[in-house]
């Protein structure tokens, strides 16, 4: 029977690709376990120097909002929340 | 048939050179073949490090040697006898534990050694060295995680690796044998000592197959020769699958 058989866990990468920015998601690998996951995660997304940091988290630790009530979520649009109805003066230029 | 090459620092850069070609070889005949995608890409990757640093030193010889051969005639116009490299990177991936047993034997010896050859007189050498070392480091901590995991796992897997470690232990002695080409390059001033590769090999192998809960043999037999290009019949059948479209088409370009 073959590892996939099996069914290693899935884990979610994500990867920090220079100083000061965030981990960003990168996408999964499957793996035993942690250290395996770490390894599988910089031979498959960061062999071309993508990355200076990586995290692994098990798939099954993400928490997730529902898909099917995304519009309770976020579906109530408030644009005026978003500060784009100022009057920006001519002086201050590009904002 | 080719001369065959003459100073001690040429030979020294070809078999270290063909240990990783022949390596590459074999490790390059399994992608598409691993357990997991993942595997699959982390051996590509090994596969290539290993080319990659045996094209540096065919290269540097190349030069070295002045007789006009390209790194790709180094590597590709050898008869088997004029190939140099320790016997255990010849040694066929009966299953995923020979081939992981055989990547640790290779690392935890390569990581020492080109430890020692970043301290090389000759700067294109110890430049080599400084890239591959931190290769090395890589390939090891891979194959060290996979070693404890098979090694330490199901009785299957122990069993299995624990075989592979009882056949392949034996061609270990090419790579940690110091001869007279070593002994001449540290005499010269062209290498600081090697002496200390061997120490370092041991406790690493000790180390990793206590936590793996395997065993070396006890019996200390060594096949030595793939420095002297006396190989294993199994290289017989690799040199030709490698060279086999370089010498049919000769001079041919992508």
């Amino acid at each position: 029977m073959s590892a996939s058989e099996q069914g290693w866990p899935l884990w979610e990468v994500f990867v920090r690709a220079d100083r000061g920015l965030n981990h960003v998601h990168a996408g999964s690998v499957h793996a035993a376990d942690a250290e395996t996951a770490l390894q599988a995660a910089r031979d498959v997304y960061t062999r071309r120097a993508e990355g200076v940091s990586i995290w692994v988290v098990r798939s099954t630790e993400i928490v997730a909002s529902d898909p099917d009530r995304r519009d309770d979520w976020f579906g109530d649009l408030k644009p005026y929340r978003h500060p784009t109805f100022y009057e920006i003066p001519d002086a201050i230029g590009h904002m | 048939m080719m001369t065959t090459t003459t100073t001690p620092l040429i030979r020294f850069l070809l078999r270290t050179a063909d240990d990783n070609l022949v390596l590459a070889q074999r490790l390059g005949a399994l992608l598409a073949r691993m357990p997991e995608l993942e595997e699959d890409i982390a051996v590509a990757n090994v596969c290539l490090d290993h080319l990659g640093q045996a094209r540096s030193l065919y290269a540097h010889a190349a030069i070295l040697e002045g007789l006009g051969r390209s790194e790709d005639d180094l590597a590709m116009l050898r008869d088997e006898r004029q190939f140099l490299n320790a016997t255990l990177v010849e040694q066929p991936d009966v299953d995923f534990a020979h081939t992981i047993v055989r990547q640790f034997f290779v690392d935890a010896y390569q990581v020492p050694f080109y430890d020692v050859l970043c301290g090389a007189s000759d700067p294109v050498l110890a430049g080599i060295a400084e890239k591959a070392v931190k290769e090395a480091r890589y390939h090891l901590r891979r194959s060290a995680t996979w070693v404890v995991r098979l090694g330490d796992g199901t009785e299957e897997s122990h069993d299995r690796t624990q075989a592979a470690v009882d056949l392949l232990w034996r061609y270990t002695g090419d790579l940690l044998a110091l001869d007279e080409i070593e002994e001449t390059l540290v005499a010269d001033g062209v290498l600081p000592s090697l002496d200390g590769v061997r120490g370092v090999f041991d406790a690493t192998v000790a180390s990793v197959f206590a936590e793996a809960t395997l065993t070396l043999p006890t019996d200390p037999y060594q096949r030595l020769g793939g420095r002297a290009g006396v190989h294993t019949e199994q290289f017989g059948h690799l040199l030709p699958e490698m060279q086999r479209l370089y010498r049919s088409h000769p001079g041919a370009r992508w």
